[in-house]
């Protein structure tokens, strides 16, 4: 089927197999390969964007239930002229990352969260999390992070 | 994992929907969030031929308040259920329940009336309607029909919803008691319940303890012989069959759900 999905701002066409993960058109057709594929069965999260300004597993999405739609990647935060978006700018600072496998998806769940809540507690920031898992065990620098990066108002800016 | 091949249709309108299914019949499947069942096609354990994607149908996502009831659409995502300030004060026991089904990602895109055609008895929802006594409302080639949740849940994975036929609303009565509580028990927080427990008032029901969600009727005659929430939770194992598997085996459901009810009607006893 052919199917047209805003991606990070720009309009990406392609004609695909009807049963194309929204994870396969993002990495495959519009070539942003910063979001990963890490279990495959929405139990981790790596794999989150946000669908029309909310997070979803792209792995349990059909890229044609995004047909018309605006997708964020993680590629899509930091400004036309390379500046981090400020989440990413906390996870930087708090080094809210190890290996990194995960960071995309927490990033892009961190901004969704924001969005619905701006000012969270340590405790809606864990829970708001809990759909991505970190095999490092970083979650107690992530959980700083996106908490700096609120009290630097990062749901007001892009 | 990608899916089997299948042949993708977007419904505009209730009717295109209905007309979709009816031409495919049983080849069909409508796809709403997708989020119960993407996971099993991807796994090869539904394999459709067509979907009907009927998750661009506006009319169909909606809380309000009808006629002394609460009606809820049946593409309401769990996480616009947890939301509503209208399920807060009218049926908090829906929206508390919908906002610990599996994650934020999770709840952003499943849908109450996917959830229950689903009919997994794994599931929160399930239950939930069961203990607030819905009504649900179908639309189908011979027009629409209303269906207890008593009589809507029939087995594993299986529904009284005949093929073609639609789930379009949930309709709650307004609880008469006002003690609620949701309890469940998970390993990780994005993992379907070991046990689940849905109370609202007297009415008790029980997630995972069998092949569909069940009413704990052994704990309902208990609490209306005036038992307290302890002595009444000693029956919520009776007349259930709960699944033996990796996470759990049948003992440990049993003594699970005596604890969790226990909470439960205590949790709901001091809400009341």
């Amino acid at each position: 089927m052919k199917l047209t999905v805003m991606v990070n701002g720009r309009q990406v066409a392609a004609e695909v197999e009807d049963r194309t993960l929204l994870v396969h058109f993002v990495r495959d057709v519009a070539g942003l390969t910063a979001t990963n594929i890490g279990c495959d069965t929405s139990s981790c999260g790596a794999c989150t964007v946000l669908l029309d300004g909310q997070s979803v597993k792209s792995c349990t999405v059909l890229a044609a239930q995004a047909d018309g739609c605006e997708v964020v990647t993680v590629e899509g935060l930091a400004g036309p002229d390379g500046e981090l978006h400020p989440m990413q700018s906390a996870f930087h600072a708090e080094h809210g990352l190890q290996c990194g496998f995960c960071t995309p998806g927490m990033v892009m769940a961190a901004v969704s969260l924001l969005r619905e809540n701006p000012a969270p507690t340590e405790e809606q920031v864990r829970s708001g999390l809990e759909g991505n898992l970190c095999r490092c065990t970083g979650y107690h620098n992530i959980v700083r992070a996106v908490l700096a990066a609120a009290e630097a108002g990062a749901e007001v800016t892009r | 994992m990608i899916p089997a091949s299948f042949s993708y249709k977007r419904a505009w309108s209730a009717d295109e929907a209905l007309d979709l299914a009816a031409q495919h019949g049983d080849d069909a499947k409508f796809l709403a969030g997708g989020h119960s069942l993407l996971p099993l096609m991807k796994l090869r354990l539904a394999v459709p031929e067509i979907l009907v994607d009927i998750g661009r149908l506006p009319e169909f996502s909606y809380i309000r308040d009808d006629d002394g009831h609460i009606a809820v659409g049946t593409l309401t995502t769990y996480h616009d259920l947890a939301r509503s300030s209208l399920l807060a004060s009218e049926l908090p026991l829906l929206a508390h329940a919908a906002g610990q089904v599996g994650d934020p990602q999770v709840r952003h895109r499943g849908t109450i009336g996917g959830s229950l055609a689903h009919a997994d008895p794994a599931a929160d929802l399930p239950a939930v309607i069961l203990a607030l006594d819905a009504t649900l409302v179908a639309r189908g080639p011979a027009g629409r029909r209303d269906i207890g949740a008593g009589e809507f849940f029939r087995g594993l994975f299986e529904t009284a919803l005949e093929p073609g036929e639609l789930l379009t609303e949930i309709r709650f009565p307004k609880p008469q008691a006002a003690g609620w509580s949701f309890q469940k028990f998970t390993k990780r927080a994005i993992d379907w319940a070991i046990v689940g427990v849905a109370v609202q008032g007297d009415r008790v029901a029980l997630v995972n303890m069998g092949q569909r969600p069940l009413r704990a009727s052994g704990v309902e005659r208990a609490l209306s012989g005036g038992a307290g929430p302890r002595d009444a939770a000693a029956h919520a194992a009776e007349g259930t069959r709960p699944p033996h598997d990796i996470n759990a085996d049948s003992g440990y459901r049993e003594h699970l759900a005596r604890v969790l009810v226990a909470r439960a009607l205590e949790e709901s006893r001091s809400r009341a």
